[in-house]
């Protein structure tokens, strides 16, 4: 059994908008463990981000984290102190962002913000510290690291700029690395790239990856472990491989299916039919259930737990029913 | 489908003038001797990365660009030989849906408004505002809205609607190509199926043919008839959907399969991934002789002095590839 690397129970977050008060993210509980990829997966508007951004203590001020905890190493990361949380981030927890551009500062040549870690946790001379962000650059796969240090963001690619943001993740080699649509804006050649650079780093500093997406693909050849979340909840989760065979959830079972697999061209492809719900309007009971083909009575009345049964864990009302 | 093309691009090049690059080149060459045909009724797939050309390809054949060079026939017409008079009948053949249904809708009119919007610049399509009252209610049938939706604007609506909104709108001047840049890439996989079976109702109850740009290969899989691959300006490979996915035979094409991610695992199984070294090379700046060979395993030096010319496949003509040493992956299959 591998080591635990970030537990998160009940994770709640409440958003405060001149539209009212809502829950973005309601009870998301999962566990991440070192040496793998635990992936994040949903449609936009799901709540990946809040999750990522209140564990990594990044969420925005309208957002608040009301209820959970975040166990890394014996610590509760919601509960430390803010200095705790700064000395956290970098050796035991770290994050990769989507958008690289607005994520690396830039007016700073980028070998001084690869430098940063070093300098402020390990309080490392300048020229060595210098030294150890080339050595960074060379090992991410980033081209003549020596004339590049003194570039700016800008000056690199798209590609490349997520490899730096990825050495600045992995520079003080973390217990935990958050990984939030590191490939979504990259053309698939350079994703194929990112994501198996990722993979090389994970085995690496053994570190557990919570890697959050929209795309099925991506977490069928990524990820050892899924949660698929919808308004807020987890709606089920557990091994890829079983999940993607033999979905539980009326609503993993719709996206699987919405994939362009196998059908033949032109043939009509199954979709989900509507769109999620306003997340002001969530209706009580099942949040599926105005999409959901299988809705019952009690799908509107009671909201469905997210109950293990034989290994798998699914949030309906009708789970064993809608398994094979 | 019918045999003559009803589109016919042969060798359009298109250079823009840009500040001054690394090698002091300030021309560049976004399309470069592009041949390229599109039949009634069919999907043509247009695949390859950020930066390739294929937006400034749709461009053109919305006649919003001028190529510098090579001919765009149109049924048989050159549109940019037209005058102005002629051409605005011409530019109804060709409309547009575009990648963001959030930017690409005025949050100031109402859905109805946005699909009447290109009638302000064709006049002559209807007489009465009755009349034209009675289209939008159809468009908006056709795409799958009710009727109550007209008075709506577009933040009423979810990403797949206003994708549908947007889809209406290009259906207004009932145009012969359709040219569908990424559009779906910004929904959600749920809705995506939605809108990529909508396109293909429509395209069975109207006859419209689609220029289909998409980088996700599964979806363009699933629609297209015939695929073209662009790399840095040039096509590099094109043939019939199944040809060029079952049987790749510009290395480009086959590195770019193969970093698709998979969802089966029996497709993953079978294949290996080819993990590209380098970088997109600039397009100010290509690479000498074949575009591809800073990134090919299997340059030689006749690459790197020698343009390859487009060689065909000698058992499925249609099947083009432009490569010195085109891969046969049927033959390396069966070893
Ligand atoms: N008006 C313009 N002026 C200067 N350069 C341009 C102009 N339009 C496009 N280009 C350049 O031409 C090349 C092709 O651009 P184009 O927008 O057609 O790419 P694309 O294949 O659509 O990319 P993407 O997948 O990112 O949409 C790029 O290098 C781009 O920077
Ligand atoms: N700054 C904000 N203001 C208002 N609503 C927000 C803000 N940030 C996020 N939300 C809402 O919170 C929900 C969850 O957002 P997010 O976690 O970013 O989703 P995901 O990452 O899954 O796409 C969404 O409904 C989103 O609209
Ligand atoms: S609880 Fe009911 S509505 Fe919700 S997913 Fe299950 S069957 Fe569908
Ligand atoms: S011509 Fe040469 S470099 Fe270009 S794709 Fe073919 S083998 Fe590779
Ligand atoms: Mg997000
Ligand atoms: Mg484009």
């Amino acid at each position: 059994m591998t080591a635990i690397g970030m537990e998160v129970s009940g994770l709640t977050v409440e958003l405060t908008t001149p539209r009212g008060t809502t829950r973005a993210v309601d009870g998301v509980s999962f566990t991440a463990h070192r040496g793998r990829t635990l992936a994040l997966l949903g449609e936009s508007g799901c709540g990946k981000s809040m999750t990522a951004q209140a564990i990594v203590g990044l969420l925005e001020p309208i957002a608040s984290v009301t209820a959970g905890s975040v166990q890394v190493d014996g610590e509760d990361l919601l509960k430390v102190s803010r200095k705790r949380r700064r000395q956290l981030a970098g050796p035991t927890l770290s994050i990769v962002f989507q958008d690289a551009l607005t994520a690396l500062n830039p007016v700073l040549k980028v070998g001084t913000q690869l430098a940063e870690p070093y300098r402020i946790h390990q309080r490392m001379p300048a020229k060595r510290a210098r030294a150890k962000a080339i050595e960074l650059m060379r090992h991410v796969g980033i081209p003549e690291p020596e004339s590049r240090v003194d570039s700016y963001p800008h000056q690199f690619s798209g590609g490349m700029r997520q490899r730096l943001l990825i050495a600045m993740a992995v520079a003080l080699s973390p217990k935990v690395l958050i990984a939030d649509e590191p490939t979504t804006a990259l053309d698939v050649t350079v994703q194929a790239q990112i994501l198996a650079l990722l993979a090389q780093l994970r085995k690496e500093h053994d570190m557990a990856v919570v890697l959050i997406t929209h795309d099925l693909a991506v977490v069928a050849e990524e990820a050892d472990t899924v949660a698929v979340m919808y308004s807020g909840r987890i709606v089920e989760t557990g091994p890829v491989d079983e999940v993607f065979e033999d979905p539980r959830h009326p609503y993993t079972r719709g996206l699987l299916d919405s994939v362009p697999v196998e059908t033949e061209r032109g043939a009509d492809l199954s979709s989900i039919p509507g769109a999620p719900p306003d997340l002001f309007a969530i209706p009580p009971g099942c949040p599926y259930q105005a999409r959901c083909p299988l809705v019952q009575d009690v799908c509107r009345a009671e909201r469905p737990a997210l109950e293990t049964r034989a290994g798998r864990a699914v949030a309906c009302h009708l789970a064993e029913g809608t398994a094979q | 489908m019918t045999d003559s093309p009803l589109l016919d691009v042969q060798g359009i090049s298109k250079t823009f003038q840009v500040p001054k690059g690394p090698n002091g080149n300030d021309r560049l060459r976004a399309l470069d001797r592009i041949d390229l045909t599109l039949r009634q009724g069919e999907t043509l797939g247009l695949v390859g990365e950020s930066g390739c050309g294929k937006s400034t390809l749709a461009r053109t054949l919305m006649l919003l660009e001028r190529p510098d060079q090579g001919t765009v026939r149109f049924g048989g017409v050159d549109p940019f030989a037209l005058r102005k008079s002629e051409l605005l009948r011409w530019r109804r053949r060709v409309q547009m849906v575009f990648q963001d249904p959030y930017a690409s809708l005025n949050p100031r009119l109402t859905a109805a408004q946005i699909i009447a919007e290109p009638w302000h610049t064709h006049r002559d399509l209807f007489r009465t505002s009755r009349e034209r009252a009675a289209r939008v209610r159809e468009l908006l049938h056709l795409v799958g809205l009710r009727p109550s939706d007209a008075d709506r604007y577009p933040q009423e609506f979810s990403g797949g609607q206003r994708q549908r909104i947007g889809i209406a709108r290009a259906l207004a001047l009932g145009p012969d190509v359709v040219i569908c840049d990424e559009p779906v890439s910004a929904l959600d996989l749920s809705v995506q199926a939605q809108v990529l079976n909508l396109l293909n109702e429509l395209q069975q109850a109207l006859s419209v043919s689609y220029l289909f740009i998409s980088h996700d290969l599964s979806v363009v899989r699933h629609v297209a008839d015939r695929v073209a691959v662009m790399y840095l300006g040039r096509i590099v490979e094109t043939g019939t959907t199944d040809e060029v996915f079952e049987n790749p035979r510009h290395p480009y094409t086959k590195a770019l399969l193969s970093a698709a991610p998979t969802l089966r695992r029996a497709d993953r199984e079978r294949k290996q991934k080819i993990l590209l070294k380098g970088e997109l090379p600039s397009p100010l700046d290509p690479p000498s002789g074949c575009r591809f060979r800073t990134r090919c395993w299997q340059a030689t030096e006749l690459c790197a002095n020698t343009p390859p010319p487009p060689t065909a496949d000698p058992t499925t003509p249609g099947h083009t590839a432009e490569c010195h040493h085109p891969l046969d992956t049927r033959v390396s299959a069966a070893r």
